[in-house]
């Protein structure tokens, strides 16, 4: 069984943004960008299941700018076998992302595709879910436990009660949860043959997608700032305050 | 316009969160029909029947929806489309899960995490996690959307609206419940909680969470975590509070043994007043917190649970 995993370039997850001063987006200038952590989740998740002889092939995909391809890089040192890149702008929208990578599934026929649950930076949660409704495929969200039986995988999702297993008909989609795995670091020598290992690379008009937005950005403000307040003494003062100050006891 | 909310259920009730989806849809204006789909979910219609606001609760009782599956929940909610330029649900799991499969089989793009509406085609929302806030204008003739429910009042109860069936039965080969292990508690729910106590990596290990569920007795609170305490195995995943987890907006928030990542800080900056008690008086939660306390929690948190 071959494994399509869906890496998105990012913002790394420790630098806090700033937005423009026009308020037309969040400045992204000389900021360390890196793999989306649930992709990296994803990318983990996919590579053990080729190392318990599961999965034969493991295949990353990215879709953004020439940059994008680092990240991919990053996904053949953890252990992807080959790297798609479908250069785009930095904004495609999750539904022209979902379209292009319908369409590299229709080409590479995976058993399994592996998205992460959320983009850290545009925080949508939904590109998994739109690629299984256009490759009318089952999907298994937030997933915490992924078991492969047979033409069937059992998935285990975090879901807002506590957790939900399901049980769904190869080929599926599947996106990341936090707890699915704790992804590995690439080694030097793994980052070394990663160089070497094939990264070709394609543009939407290949696959015939219309990557048009259909959402247009407006604003992007900072939301209020919350000021820190004061250091209290004691559990009585603490309790006082909360009482008579702020009222919420 | 014309809006359909799906309902939020659990284990079959209608979930609080439904009413404060119902008010975002009004914000839009226009008629609302509120969908509960599910199995043996009379209740749930009749509860969503009482919302001010609703005008036709369209109920589909069938076991192919039991657990609100996305494969025949989704293909539901599309042979209803038709008839609304809009399509609204709560941004819980559910509503993630779904809501992105029906856009995408409409061929539109899904608005996620609502916090305001300035139209009914410009919305509000987070990014970055809660760091920036965007607004948004959909050119999609059908606006479908997930809404944040803590930036919403809930609508009152008082109205009749009629309950009608939905015959479409979807057939779904493809996903199949095999079981759930819910949380069981007598607490409020985490997101609609007045008052949340949550408790992080400082807490050292499960048992100790017993310290906050004392207070939390006592303020009637519901007990949160962040991920670090869910990672290491203190608590389940339902408890964790931030940009990936559960986003609370209590009027009091209490962070217990929580240094106050940006990550932890998305789910609960919005609330009210924000307590913090940690031993380390340079950690990054007293920038936010209205009160901090420095100490150790294994000293504070069982003074502060005989005083109150
Ligand atoms: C301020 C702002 C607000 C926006 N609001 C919206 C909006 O409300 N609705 C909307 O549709 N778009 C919106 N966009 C466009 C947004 O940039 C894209 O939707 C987004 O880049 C696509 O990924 P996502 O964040 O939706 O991914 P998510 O659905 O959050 O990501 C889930 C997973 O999908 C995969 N994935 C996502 N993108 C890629 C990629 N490029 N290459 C490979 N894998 C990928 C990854 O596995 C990722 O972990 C907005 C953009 C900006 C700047
Ligand atoms: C993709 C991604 C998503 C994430 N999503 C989330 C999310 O949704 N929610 C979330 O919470 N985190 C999230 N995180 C993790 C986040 O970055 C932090 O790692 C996490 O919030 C830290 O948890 P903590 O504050 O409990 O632990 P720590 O940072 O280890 O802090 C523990 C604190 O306890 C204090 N302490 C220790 N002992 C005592 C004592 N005896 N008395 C008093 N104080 C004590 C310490 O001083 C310290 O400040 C995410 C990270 C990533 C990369």
């Amino acid at each position: 069984m071959k494994i399509l995993v869906a890496v998105k370039r990012v913002i790394d997850y420790n630098v806090k943004i700033r937005v423009k001063a026009d308020h037309s987006d969040v400045d992204l200038t000389n900021v360390k960008m890196a793999m989306n952590p649930f992709c990296e989740i994803a990318v983990e998740e996919a590579v053990r299941l080729k190392e318990k002889g599961t999965a034969t092939e493991v295949v990353a995909v990215s879709i953004g700018p020439k940059a994008a391809q680092e990240q991919l890089r990053t996904a053949l040192a953890l252990g992807a076998d080959r790297a798609l890149h479908i250069e785009a702008g930095e904004r495609v929208e999750s539904l022209a992302v979902a379209k292009l990578l319908a369409k590299v599934v229709e080409e590479e026929q995976p058993g399994l595709v592996i998205l992460g649950k959320q983009a850290i930076d545009t925080d949508n949660n939904q590109t998994g879910q739109m690629l299984a409704a256009l490759a009318n495929m089952p999907q298994g969200t937030f997933a915490s436990e992924v078991v492969v039986e047979g033409d069937k995988v059992n998935v285990t999702r975090e879901i807002d009660g506590g957790l939900q297993t399901v049980a769904l008909t190869l080929p599926a989609i599947l996106t990341t949860d936090l707890r699915l795995n704790e992804p590995r670091y690439a080694k030097l020598p793994d980052i070394m043959k990663a160089k070497k290992k094939p990264l070709e690379s394609k543009s939407p008009a290949d696959y015939g997608v219309e990557v048009a937005s259909r959402v247009s950005l407006m604003k992007v403000e900072t939301p209020a700032e919350r000021k820190g307040g004061v250091k209290v003494a004691s559990v009585d003062e603490l309790i006082d305050k909360l009482k008579n100050e702020a009222k919420v006891l | 316009m014309s809006i359909l909310v799906l309902a939020d259920l659990h284990e079959g009730e209608l979930a609080a969160t439904t009413a404060h989806v119902v008010a975002a849809a009004q914000q839009v204006g226009g008629d609302i029909d509120v969908l509960v789909a599910g199995e043996g979910v009379q209740g749930a219609a009749d509860a969503a029947a009482r919302f001010d606001g609703v005008s036709r609760v369209r109920l589909a009782d069938h076991s192919v929806y039991a657990h609100q599956l996305a494969e025949p929940l989704s293909a539901l909610i599309v042979a209803l489309a038709d008839d609304y330029t809009h399509i609204l649900s709560s941004a819980s799991t559910t509503g993630k899960n779904v809501l992105p499969r029906v856009a995408a089989l409409k061929d539109v793009s899904q608005i996620s995490e609502v916090l305001a509406i300035d139209s009914a085609d410009i919305f509000k929302r987070p990014i970055y996690a809660g760091n920036a806030i965007a607004t948004v204008k959909s050119d999609d003739a059908l606006k479908v959307m997930t809404v944040r429910t803590t930036a919403f009042d809930a609508v009152s109860e008082g109205g009749s609206a009629a309950i009608e069936a939905v015959d479409t039965v979807v057939e779904n080969t493809q996903s199949q419940f095999v079981k759930e292990e819910l949380a069981q508690s007598d607490r409020p729910e985490l997101g609609g909680a007045r008052t949340v106590i949550s408790g992080g990596r400082g807490m050292g290990n499960g048992d100790n969470f017993k310290l906050l569920d004392g207070i939390a007795d006592k303020l009637g609170a519901a007990v949160g975590a962040s991920r670090a305490a869910v990672d290491a195995g203190f608590v389940p995943n339902d408890m964790q509070v931030g940009q990936t987890g559960k986003i609370v907006a209590p009027d009091l928030y209490i962070a217990v043994g929580i240094s106050g990542a940006i990550q932890h800080l998305a789910g609960m900056k919005d609330s009210k007043v924000i307590v913090a008690i940690n031993k380390d008086d340079e950690a990054p939660i007293f920038q936010v917190a209205d009160y901090g306390l420095v100490g150790d929690l294994f000293e504070l948190l069982p003074e502060l649970e005989r005083k109150l």
